[in-house]
């Protein structure tokens, strides 16, 4: 069946909308492949806005692996700003693909991209205006196959009704299988249905399909036990891991929109996988082990992403780049090569102890020096030991004194309220460590002019961490102890005003931290949140606590469980977790002892220098950390 | 900088709904791609140098938009034209390259501003989906019979009320859509929208202060004929440049760049933006 575009019937709109650009496509490097020699087709999406959804390197990966292979097709969606969601409610305009604006209902799988929980109420508007049923058991053969990936996949289950499958891990190798699935299924006329295409899918073993699963429950609230419903369907579903980065270059050819986004800059993945071991970081758990691209591949990727786009920056990205075993001689190889282009390099995600001077002069070289961040996360030592962010605070101060030293006026530092068993004194230590570092800074360099902006995030238990059984510190607390510590600083006649404070309040944690460790319960709320108005959840100037509360507690009424018990409430280490199925790598036990140990303030090695603590990753998943050095140089190819 | 380039671009179809922060950040990066040596300001944050004559509002298509950019080394400016186009996304098209007359020994300087005083007025077209002819050219004639209309905009310096009638020079309606034009309607026609009825209306309208914008025309229309358009009207900018006291047209403002330079352009050589395939571009002559 011909699919039409429904571009004529939106571009009479378009005046009608904020920044209309957003919703016209075009982008460089974007492609338009024939609808019907396609086989299979795949709609992504990143359920936010444009600006933030199209530099989301997991979609551009997907989109640029699929189109790649004969007879599929992958074309973009985005959430539409509230704007355009009535303009196209008030003329029937379903939700649309930016490449070819063909109805998303329309594709095989709609596959949609979590990097956090707070996307869930847009994914529920993209469904509803897509015209695709809002709960996976009232969709017919018509409709797509509703697909989640990344990081908030790990525990889909407060999304468990919307949703036909999900997928735990990397997305390189299990888009292209699962491709081969569906192709192969209609291929053979589709027997069965969507039935047995999601029970083929599930019995691979790498495709959760929630609806495969039972969930029982105890009198008292807490999980009894979730097995699978279907023989066949595994009792744990793995995650994947891509275990050599070197072949999977991509995205070969970024997308540049014409549209203002978050991010404007070719940016590689130099690793995946980060071994630091700090509790509180859910990507740091589940993207292990370690898998670094070698520095060969690297400084060919950066070319050829360079050439294609025509961006001004290059971004080293990993969960923490400096850890790279080869950066020193990538950094100097790419300064080296860029030297007079006015290209200029960054290195998000820098852990203090692994920056060295010399690094960071590689990547300012010839530019200017605006800022350095660095997140001690914790406040105090005893904080730090909590969270196994080991970095003492002379190492701190001993690191920023170098910068200044070194033409750097103004230091970030980030950090976390709320961490397990934090105290007030944890946080008011925040300050004292600003004040510290104005103190060196102006000794260094005899200055006055030096800054430094703590910023500071609400802790959200998670999912695959050792801290998924702690109780989150509720938000009156959070918001008490920002307080406290904003008075320190502001009250400082001597640094008080060298030193800036960015913070949000304690609300959205709590929300966040309903999403992140809910369970099927859990979609009721999302529903009635969406179905009274809510959109945008990441966004403070639509977000509404009082709407999440409110929704909370009237779809809780009569039942064992309310909003505090999903987050408050510190968990017991026989209590069956609502992603005990979803497996990713960790082994249970070691989680549970990290937890105790964190308790105690004991920290633990990163087993990529020392030996392997035995998470459990490498043995369940026969992975193994991947790095260098490979004692190869970057060739300094002449740019023109 | 050694070569300065004056360059004419159009916005078209879709792209018209990028802003100018848009199309600056698409020229930027299309200059990288295409290798050409921009130059840069001096500076913390060096910045290409490339400047932009003021530019159609977001929404607005365009054949007629200028920009110059300053280079490092001298090029062709055919195959700039032809690089700079390919690494732009079409839509984004670039109709035309001049090399700017960097003055000679004991000439005065160019001045800075004098290209922008070059752009008199522009001709647009705007069309009028649901709009019968006859309607339009009634508010059309109503509007000519005025001596001045007042309307109401916010601009930047808050609610303003001001006259539209005097800046144009020129305004009618034009028969039909006119073959061969790419800057918009297909998606419309394949809409089958085409079939409805629809005016075009063509007009010449002096720069001035504040700017009367097509869409100021339109609140005039409105006011003097209540012409109210059902849906968003298509404008687009058909040129720009100086306004011709005999034809009551624009002349092309890259035509005092095109100038043959003293003795080096030698004869039979073409103006020096714009030389045809197989030709050798004058821009030595041009650059010494
Ligand atoms: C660049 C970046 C940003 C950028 C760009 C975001 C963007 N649009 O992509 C900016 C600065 C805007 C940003 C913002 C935020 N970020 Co951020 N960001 C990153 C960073 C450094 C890289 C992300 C990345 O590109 N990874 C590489 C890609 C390839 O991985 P991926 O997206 O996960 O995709 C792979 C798989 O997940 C899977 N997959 C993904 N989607 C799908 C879909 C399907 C259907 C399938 C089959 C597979 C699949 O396949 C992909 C290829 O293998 C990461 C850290 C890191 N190194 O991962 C943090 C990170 C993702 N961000 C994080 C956070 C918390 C945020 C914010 C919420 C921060 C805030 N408080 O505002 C916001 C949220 C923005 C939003 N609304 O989405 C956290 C996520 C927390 C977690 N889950 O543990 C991370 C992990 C950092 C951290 N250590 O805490 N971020
Ligand atoms: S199992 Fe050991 S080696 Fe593998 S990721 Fe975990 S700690 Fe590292």
């Amino acid at each position: 069946m011909p699919v039409q575009s429904i571009f004529p019937r939106l571009e009479p709109l378009l005046p009608r909308v904020q920044k209309p650009i957003q919703y016209v496509g075009g982008e460089l490097n974007s492609q338009v492949k024939d609808w019907d020699e396609a086989e299979v087709r795949w709609a992504l999406m990143y359920p936010d806005a444009y600006e933030v959804g199209l530099p989301n390197q997991g979609v551009q990966i997907l989109y640029e692996i699929l189109n790649e292979r004969d007879g599929v097709l992958a074309e973009r969606t985005y959430s539409v700003w509230p704007d355009m969601e009535a303009v196209m409610r008030e003329n029937g305009i379903p939700q649309f693909t930016v490449d070819a604006h063909r109805p998303v209902a329309a594709f095989d799988v709609f596959g949609v991209s979590f990097s956090t929980e707070l996307g869930y109420t847009n994914l529920l508007t993209a469904l509803d205006l897509a015209g695709i049923p809002l709960e996976s058991a009232d969709r017919t053969d018509e409709h797509p196959i509703v697909l989640a990936g990344g990081h908030a996949a790990f525990n889909p289950e407060p999304i468990a009704d919307f949703l036909d499958a999900a997928v735990l891990g990397d997305g390189e190798e299990i888009a292209l299988a699962i491709t081969e699935v569906v192709r192969e299924w209609k291929a053979e006329g589709s027997p069965g249905g969507r039935d047995e295409l999601l029970l083929r899918l599930a019995s691979s073993g790498g495709v959760y399909v929630p609806r495969f699963y039972d969930v029982s429950y105890l009198p008292d609230g807490r999980i009894q036990r979730v097995a699978p419903a279907r023989p066949g369907v595994p009792w744990r579903v793995e995650k994947h891991t891509v275990m050599d980065l070197d072949q999977w270059p991509y995205p070969k050819k970024p997308l540049v929109p014409l549209a203002e986004t978050v991010h404007e800059r070719f940016s590689v993945e130099i690793f995946r996988g980060c071994t630091r071991g700090c509790r509180f970081c859910q990507a740091g758990m589940i993207t292990r082990p370690v898998r670094e691209r070698s520095i060969t591949t690297i400084g060919e990727m950066v070319d050829q992403g360079l050439r294609e786009s025509g961006f001004q920056e290059v971004g080293l990205l990993s969960l923490s780049s400096a850890d790279h075993s080869e950066i020193g001689d990538v950094a100097k190889g790419l300064a080296d090569r860029y030297e007079g282009t006015n290209t200029s390099l960054s290195l998000p995600s820098t852990r203090v102890d692994a920056f060295n001077i010399t690094l960071a002069n590689e990547f300012s070289r010839g530019g200017r020096r605006s800022g350095l961040t660095f997140a001690p996360e914790g406040g105090s030592e005893r904080m730090r030991k909590v969270i196994n962010k080991m970095v003492t605070e002379d190492d701190l101060i001993r690191t920023v004194t170098t910068a200044y030293e070194n033409g750097w006026r103004q230091v970030k530092l980030y950090f976390m309220c709320g961490l397990p068993t934090e105290e007030d004194e944890d946080v008011l230590a925040i300050a004292d460590m600003a004040k510290r570092v104005i103190r060196a800074g102006r000794e260094a360099t005899g200055r006055r002019d030096i800054r430094c902006t703590v910023s500071i995030g609400g802790f959200v238990p998670k999912p695959h961490t050792p801290f998924q059984w702690a109780a989150q510190c509720d938000h009156e607390t959070v918001d008490r102890r920002l307080r406290a510590l904003k008075d320190a600083l502001r009250g400082d006649r001597e640094y008080g005003r060298a030193i800036g404070l960015r913070y949000h309040d304690g609300q959205p944690s709590i929300v966040e931290g309903l999403l992140s460790r809910g369970d099927r319960r859990v979609g009721r709320v999302i529903r009635a949140v969406w179905e009274d108005g809510g959109r945008f959840d990441g966004w403070s100037e639509h977000f509404s606590y009082e709407r999440w509360t409110a929704c909370a507690a009237e779809v809780f009424a009569g039942e064992p469980v309310d909003l505090d018990w999903y987050t408050v409430r510190e968990r017991e280490e026989v209590e069956v977790l609502p992603w005990d199925h979803l497996d990713a790598g960790l082994d249970r036990e070691w989680l549970w002892q990290d937890w105790r140990d964190a308790v105690d303030g004991t920290e633990v090695e990163d087993c990529r220098w020392t030996p392997c603590y035995d998470c459990g990753v490498c043995p369940t998943m026969g992975t193994e950390i991947q790095i260098g050095p490979t004692g190869r140089r970057l060739l300094p190819l002449s740019v023109v | 900088m050694i070569q300065r380039l004056r360059v004419r671009y159009a916005k078209r179809g879709r792209l018209r709904f990028t802003s100018h922060r848009d199309i600056s950040r698409a020229v930027e990066r299309a200059v990288r791609r295409a290798g050409i040596p921009v130059a840069f300001s001096a500076g913390f944050t060096p910045h290409p140098k490339i400047s932009y004559a003021g530019a159609a509002a977001t929404g607005v298509a365009s054949e007629a938009e200028y920009l110059e950019i300053g280079l490092t080394e001298t090029r062709d400016p055919a195959r700039v034209r032809a690089d700079l186009d390919a690494a732009l996304p079409s839509g984004l098209d670039i109709v035309d390259v001049v090399p700017v007359g960097t003055g000679r020994a004991g000439d005065a300087p160019v001045r800075p501003g004098a290209f922008t005083d070059r752009l008199q007025a522009s001709e647009w077209r705007i069309r009028l989906d649901g709009v019968s002819r006859s309607d339009a050219a009634a508010a059309v004639a109503a509007f000519m019979a005025a001596d001045d209309i007042e309307v109401e905009r916010l601009t930047k310096k808050g609610r303003r009320r001001f006259d539209v009638r005097a800046a144009v020079h020129a305004l009618e309606t034009s028969p039909g859509e006119p073959s061969g034009d790419r800057s918009h309607g297909q998606d419309r026609r394949a809409a089958g929208v085409a079939d409805a009825p629809c005016a075009i209306l063509r007009m010449v309208v002096r720069h001035c202060t504040p700017a009367v914008r097509p869409d100021d025309i339109l609140t005039g229309l409105r006011l003097v004929a209540d012409l109210a358009p059902p849906s968003p009207p298509l404008v687009t900018r058909l040129a720009q440049g100086p306004l011709d006291a005999d034809t009551g047209g624009l002349a092309d403002p890259l035509d005092p760049d095109r100038e043959p330079v003293r003795d080096g352009a030698g004869d039979g050589a073409g103006p020096a933006g714009d030389p045809r395939p197989g030709e050798a571009a004058s821009v030595d002559a041009v650059s010494a």
